[in-house]
């Protein structure tokens, strides 16, 4: 067990220019390995938490601590959108983080093509990003985040848009990669049933105090695959986790005028 | 698909030629001479008769069009990427560009024949009707940058240089395209303004002066030839920047992609 968290928010709050207060006083500890869920309403405050991480914006007081400030300066960020360039290929909009620290094409190929292969693009290397599915749009977007071997990966709802069928593919493709690369994740998401597919702790945000109602901790060694969605250990979670964000969700409606 | 391009050309060429043959009938159904409206027939042989005046006019006023074209785009593109380094630069400079853009050529034109040649003169009005629109557009197209695809270049600490070269230049290239078709047609029409207003004459003279030198002397055919050759000029000059805009954004940009494709 690791003793330091490897990232700490310390009374973190931010208000946004015009005027809106989305957290206040957030206090979370993000461990090494961990794959770690914000679940909440919309407009709770969890995709302002990740970006308040990956260093995108400033918080307006309080402190986010890393344990190991260099593993800061290599995130791996998935948003919800693909956020990919239009006018490149699939090969050169993984390799645009490693372009950007100036490294030449000819020697970040291998790593392009191992990401490449990691998310299984290996075929779609010339092509644009808009030949592609929304599901290969987004396994480009998780290769450009794992080219650079990030030890820590933030993903912003990166499977919200896409259906069902690639939904779980891609949730099934995350895990694997997470065995393989040992990378601690911080996965914001809405949907319950991914958070408990996917996490070994799951926070449920409220979105009244941007605070945290439950935190679920979930068996790391469990195997996740198709079957445990049947569990009822699977339920179980699901069940906590759904109150928990009802919960969340009667606090808004009990607050709105 | 080739069918409907092939359709898509025949159409537009078969109104047209629809069009010149009811002009030619009405003509010479009704009779009506060639001082008051010539023939399709008679301005084609007109054209073939004063060829090589109607031609070496046409090369001036497209060499003038082209060289404001050229001279606008370079400064428009300049004073766009300047706009887009600093809020102050845009709100002390921009008011300048938009102050010549809403006032009208003509009016500008005879001031400026005082102050420069003639040749000079035409140049300067071509270049500041075809500036505006792409500065606008090209400072419009460095604005509108993707927040997602900034946060990407922010989250991986690029430089100032990187941003532009990598994200704002590409995303921009869109708008700069639709500027620079928008300037281009709007090059030929201030020269063929500022020509007008000149009144240069002798050697070196566009296609504008030819109409007003056909108009003294009542030759309308020869008058409707110079228009025609305007006009061709300006479909030539639209059609070789939509061509360019087609071979740069095809592959990437909905404005120049088919539906299906």
């Amino acid at each position: 067990m690791i003793d330091a968290p490897l990232i700490s928010l310390q009374e973190v709050s931010k208000t946004y220019a015009n005027g809106v207060a989305v957290l206040k006083g957030l206090d979370l500890a993000v461990n090494a390995g961990e794959t770690l869920t914000l679940l909440g309403p919309s407009g709770c405050g969890k995709s302002t938490a990740l970006r308040l991480i990956a260093g995108l914006i400033a918080p307006t007081s309080g402190d986010i601590v890393w344990s190991n400030p260099t593993l800061r300066k290599n995130l791996g960020v998935v948003f919800q959108e693909p956020t990919l360039l239009p006018w490149a290929s699939v090969f050169d909009n993984v390799y645009l983080p490693l372009r950007l620290t100036g490294e030449k094409r000819e020697k970040a190929e291998p790593r392009i093509r191992h990401a490449l292969a990691r998310v299984g693009l290996s075929d779609f290397a010339a092509a644009l990003p808009r030949e592609l599915s929304g599901g290969m749009k987004m396994r480009c977007a998780i290769a450009r985040a794992l080219v650079t071997e990030p030890a820590v990966i933030l993903m912003d709802e990166p499977f919200a848009a896409l259906d069902e069928v690639t939904r779980f593919q891609l949730n099934d493709d995350l895990l694997a990669l997470k065995l393989e690369l040992r990378a601690t994740i911080i996965f914001v998401t809405h949907s319950v049933y991914e958070s408990a597919y996917l996490s070994t702790r799951i926070i449920v945000m409220s979105k009244v105090r941007g605070a945290i109602i439950d935190e679920i901790i979930i068996d790391p060694a469990l195997t996740r695959n198709a079957e445990f969605r049947h569990t009822d250990h699977f339920a179980e979670i699901c069940r906590r986790a759904s109150l928990a964000l009802r919960h969340a969700t009667d606090e808004n409606i009990g607050t709105t005028p | 698909m080739t069918l409907n391009r092939l359709r898509d050309a025949i159409i537009p060429l078969l109104v047209f030629l629809l069009t010149l043959g009811v002009w030619e009938a009405i003509v010479d159904y009704k009779n009506i001479p060639p001082y008051i409206l010539p023939a399709p027939s008679t301005i084609a042989a007109k054209l073939v008769e004063d060829r090589a005046l109607l031609f070496s006019s046409l090369l001036v006023t497209l060499g003038v069009t082209l060289k404001a074209l050229v001279i606008a785009t370079i400064s428009a593109v300049a004073l766009a990427l300047l706009l887009a380094q600093s809020k102050w630069l845009e709100r002390a400079l921009l008011p300048f560009a938009i102050i010549l853009q809403v006032t009208p050529i003509i009016a500008i034109a005879p001031l400026l024949l005082i102050y420069l040649s003639p040749g000079t003169a035409v140049l300067v009005c071509a270049f500041l009707v075809a500036f505006f629109p792409i500065l606008s557009n090209t400072a419009l197209g460095l604005a509108s940058v993707d927040h997602g695809l900034q946060d990407v270049f922010d989250l991986y600490h690029a430089t100032g240089w990187q941003k532009f070269l990598y994200l704002r230049l590409p995303s921009a290239l869109p708008q700069f395209l639709a500027g620079l078709r928008i300037g281009g047609g709007l090059a030929l029409i201030g020269a063929i303004v500022a020509e007008l207003a000149a009144g240069a004459s002798g050697q070196g003279t566009g296609l504008a002066f030819r109409i007003v030198e056909a108009g003294f002397r009542l030759d309308i055919p020869r008058m409707f030839a110079a228009l025609a050759l305007i006009s061709l000029s300006g479909l030539a000059i639209y059609g070789a920047l939509a061509w360019l805009s087609h071979l740069l954004l095809h592959n990437w940009h909905e404005s120049a992609r088919e539906r299906g494709a």
